[in-house]
């Protein structure tokens, strides 16, 4: 039996959050995260979470496994549980909405800050904008991304500023567009991210890249940016 | 773009910079000073050192560098921990207290520091 330490709080009945403790039988196997917390709900239907593709391709179900972010579907038991305990809470710093669901409003925000589309003012041609294969190779370990928000919520500096820091996720937006050769609003986009916290709040503690389940790297992309922008303004 | 009014320079590049070229000044400075020390000094070779204009200059350039990376650092801190979302407006006035307490300091020992440099 898997001893499951739960974080539960339901804002409509609870005064403050709580831990519940909860035996799950796992047959022995090393099964998923996810697969533990849908035995759970098997047991008790009131326990929340997200979840959609239970294949790490929809970032929906980040969640913090024994002190580590991640995402349940494919984080095996033998890759967090330790003494056959398993805490699960929700992503650190953003509002609970309910049990492991949070409020993601403040990190879309920042995504939505770093315009995360092509800008290019010239005429769109007949049927597509090209690109060659090394420029392209340029968006790689970029555009990869899929939200989850492991990286942000893992950031002492979002911590802080969600409001004001864009974080992680954000930046690492910011510099696929910034790095796309389609894009030709390079300018206007750096001196957006020139002020003391959206960018420079990032001390290079590297949190991020550490649970990044898809193995990215934010933190080169924020020193690609702060290069941009050094080189634009010496 | 978050507008910041007490940081160093207002942009975050600078700050960012600020921090980099005082940094290796500091450096340079406690290693020569160190290096010194390390070779033995007494009153005569130290006070001959310090009566030198370049290492009066270097010195006050060292101590202005720690002002500067002192403020940038515990800008960041404040501006980290004492908060109005985190504490309300509570935040806001800790803040600027510290900051004022911060270039207080700072000043202080930057005219402290010429009066002793070029003081005896
Ligand atoms: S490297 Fe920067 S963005 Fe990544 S966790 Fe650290 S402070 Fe946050
Ligand atoms: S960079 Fe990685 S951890 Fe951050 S949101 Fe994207 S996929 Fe998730
Ligand atoms: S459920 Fe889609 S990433 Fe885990």
């Amino acid at each position: 039996m898997l001893q499951v330490s739960i974080y539960r709080y339901n804002p409509e009945t609870d005064a403050e959050p709580y831990m519940q403790e909860v035996q799950v039988d796992t047959g022995g196997k090393d099964i998923m995260v996810l697969d533990v917390l849908e035995l759970i709900k098997a047991q008790d239907t009131t326990v929340a979470y997200r979840r959609s593709c239970r294949e790490g391709v929809c970032g929906s179900d980040g969640v913090n496994m024994n002190g580590k972010n991640g995402l349940a579907c494919i984080t095996p038991l033998s890759e967090t549980v330790r003494n056959n305990k398993l805490v699960l809470r929700p992503l650190p710093g953003l509002p609970v909405v309910r049990d492991l669901v949070v409020d993601m409003g403040m990190f879309y925000a920042q995504y939505e800050k770093v315009q995360p589309y092509l800008l290019n003012d010239s005429p769109a041609p007949a049927i597509e904008r090209l690109q060659s294969p090394e420029d392209r190779e340029k968006l790689d370990g970029l555009y990869e991304c899929i939200l989850c928000a492991c990286c942000s919520t893992s950031c002492p500096s979002f911590w802080w500023n969600p409001d004001r820091f864009i974080g992680p996720a954000g930046l690492l937006q910011a510099y696929r567009f910034l790095a796309d050769t389609r894009d030709t609003a390079t300018e206007e986009r750096l001196s957006r991210l020139d002020d003391p916290f959206s960018v420079f709040r990032c001390h290079g503690i590297q949190n991020c890249v550490n649970v990044c389940p898809k193995g990215l790297n934010p933190t080169r992309a924020i020193g690609h940016i702060r290069n941009m922008l050094l080189s634009r303004a010496t | 773009m978050v507008t910041a009014v007490t940081s160093m320079g207002r942009s975050g590049l600078y700050d960012w910079l600020m921090q980099r070229v005082t940094a290796v000044i500091l450096l340079a400075y406690f290693l020569l000073v160190g290096w010194v020390l390390i070779g033995g000094v007494d009153y005569a070779s130290w006070k001959a050192l310090y009566s030198q204009t370049w290492m009066r200059v270097f010195s006050l350039l060292a101590l202005l560098s720690l002002g500067i990376h002192a403020w940038v650092g515990l800008w960041a801190v404040f501006t980290d921990y004492l908060t109005e979302r985190l504490m309300g407006t509570t935040g806001n006035v800790l803040r600027l207290l510290a900051q004022v307490v911060c270039a207080i300091v700072m000043f202080t020992y930057v005219v402290w520091g010429i009066q002793i440099l070029w003081g005896f």
